[in-house]
């Protein structure tokens, strides 16, 4: 009948780690996850969790979308982050993996 | 990346590629006739989408990407081409969030939908024991609606969502809410009531009292478990914010397709002046999100009107525009259950008579009587 405005996928509760992010192996966007391309980056839905998460940049969202073509997520990170904002890279896809979006190969 | 970039919010009020939250009223029939419907339901209307271009619209969200759509009615149970229409949804990637009054969930139904993976149903409940409910929704309401959801735990659908609509007579009933939702395993999800639809006759005597509203905001903070879809950003004012993103998401997040394939600026008004196409129009669903003039005016930027003095106005955003606009309020003043009591002061000033009236009124013309026959 009603949504309210709703975004409520995105307070759903968080889910529980599922990986610890290893910038050392190989990671891919996760099968169950479908990206929008929007204005100030995309958005993610994971179809298994029903959790809609934001990536916020247009370069975060080219980082995802080529994971799986490296051998490694620090590979792929090489490929796209401007020196010096490694870290804030590998921060991204740590938060990406927490909620699922990522997930290692 | 986060600290180079405007705040989510920011990029909300600009409105997106699609919507996110996405409300598509299959039929205005429904065997229930609830004092307090936002769309006025209860006949069928005879410009109802037909099933193939019911299917056409799913494959229009399925090309914009809209994750999931949260259909209502009316009851959609009722529409004969129900699971035909959330099958092909679920096919082609929009997942199925649906709200049911429960009356036509049998257990082979319940069997049914327990076997899709991309299907969340809601469960109508609008008081905690059968006399709350069914004085808002009718004789027999909560008895149907409880075996709607021993229907769905049989099955083994899993965690399903019990819906309340907040009133003055059963926000003092949370606990046992949540204790029911626990019994099932269920999620509890509470809702604002609007003065939308048949609530424009009943608001008055049904909102939630400033007391009221409080204690809710405390219980709500306790529990960011529960949902709310953020319809209660309003009581965002107190203090810490609740859960959500906390703006009016109409047009820009946010938008309704009625029965008929009207595209309203959110499920709460349905009324001409937010009235921005038809799934009809030669554009489609598409050009209305994209183009329409009334969405692209409610992606500029909003005065705060009377509320630009206010120090909690980025906590609240003025509130609800819907609750605002059938009140009789304007729309760049407080909300009328503002926190504060902003809003009472300026609904002291309007004369009742001069509130806008809801339009597609399809209430039934007699007394409904339940049925539960499939």
């Amino acid at each position: 009948m009603e949504c309210a405005g709703s975004t409520s996928a995105m307070a759903a509760p968080a889910m529980p780690a599922i990986s610890t992010f290893d910038p050392g192996r190989a990671w891919r966007l996760h099968p169950q996850v479908a990206l929008r391309d929007e204005s100030f980056g995309a958005l993610a839905y994971h179809y298994g969790t029903r959790r809609l998460v934001f990536l916020k940049s247009r370069p975060l969202v080219e980082l995802v979308r080529t994971l799986e073509e490296h051998d490694t997520a620090g590979e792929a990170i090489d490929a796209v982050a401007p020196d010096g904002e490694r870290d804030r890279y590998v921060a991204a896809l740590d938060h990406l993996a927490s909620s699922g979006v990522i997930d290692a190969c | 990346m986060p600290a180079e970039t405007p705040s989510l919010q920011d990029r909300f009020k600009l409105g997106l590629a699609a919507p996110i939250c996405l409300t598509w009223e299959l039929t205005y029939a429904c065997n229930l006739a609830c004092a307090h419907c936002l769309s006025s339901s209860g006949r069928r209307d005879p410009a109802e989408l037909s099933t193939e271009e019911a299917a056409g619209l799913i494959d229009e969200m399925a090309a914009l990407k809209i994750f999931y759509v949260n259909i209502g009615g009316g009851e959609p149970m009722i529409r004969g081409d129900f699971f035909e229409l959330v099958e092909h949804a679920t096919a082609s990637g929009v997942g199925v969030k649906f709200s049911t009054n429960g009356t036509r969930l049998t257990p082979q139904r319940a069997r049914r939908l327990a076997g899709s993976d991309y299907v969340d149903v809601q469960i109508s409940i609008d008081g905690a024991d059968e006399a709350t409910n069914d004085a808002l929704r009718g004789p027999g309401s909560f008895a149907a609606a409880t075996t709607a959801m021993d229907n769905l735990a049989e099955a083994g659908f899993g965690e399903f969502k019990i819906s309340v609509v907040m009133t003055r007579h059963n926000v003092s009933q949370l606990d046992q809410f949540e204790a029911i939702a626990a019994r099932y395993g269920a999620q509890l999800r509470l809702t604002r009531l609007r003065p939308s639809g048949r609530g424009a006759d009943t608001w008055d005597e049904l909102h939630l009292t400033n007391p009221q509203q409080r204690a809710l905001y405390t219980w709500l903070l306790d529990r960011p478990t529960v949902l709310t879809g953020d319809s209660f950003f309003h009581l965002s004012a107190l203090g810490d914010p609740l859960d959500g993103l906390n703006l009016c998401g109409a047009g820009r997040v946010v938008c309704l397709i009625d029965p008929i394939g009207d595209v309203y600026a959110c499920p709460f008004v349905i009324h001409e002046d937010f009235l921005a196409g038809n799934v009809r129009d030669g554009g489609g669903f598409t050009s209305v999100w994209r183009e329409s003039s009334l969405f692209t005016s409610l992606r500029e930027p909003q005065s705060a009107g009377a509320c630009a003095s206010c120090g909690s106005f980025d906590a609240c955003q003025g509130g609800c525009m819907a609750a605002k606009f059938f009140t009789g309020l304007p729309l760049d003043g407080p909300d009328p259950e503002c926190v504060f009591g902003h809003g009472e002061a300026a609904l002291a000033a309007v004369p009742v008579t001069v509130r806008p009236t809801p339009q597609a009124d399809h209430s039934a013309r007699q007394p409904v009587t339940l049925s539960t026959s499939a």
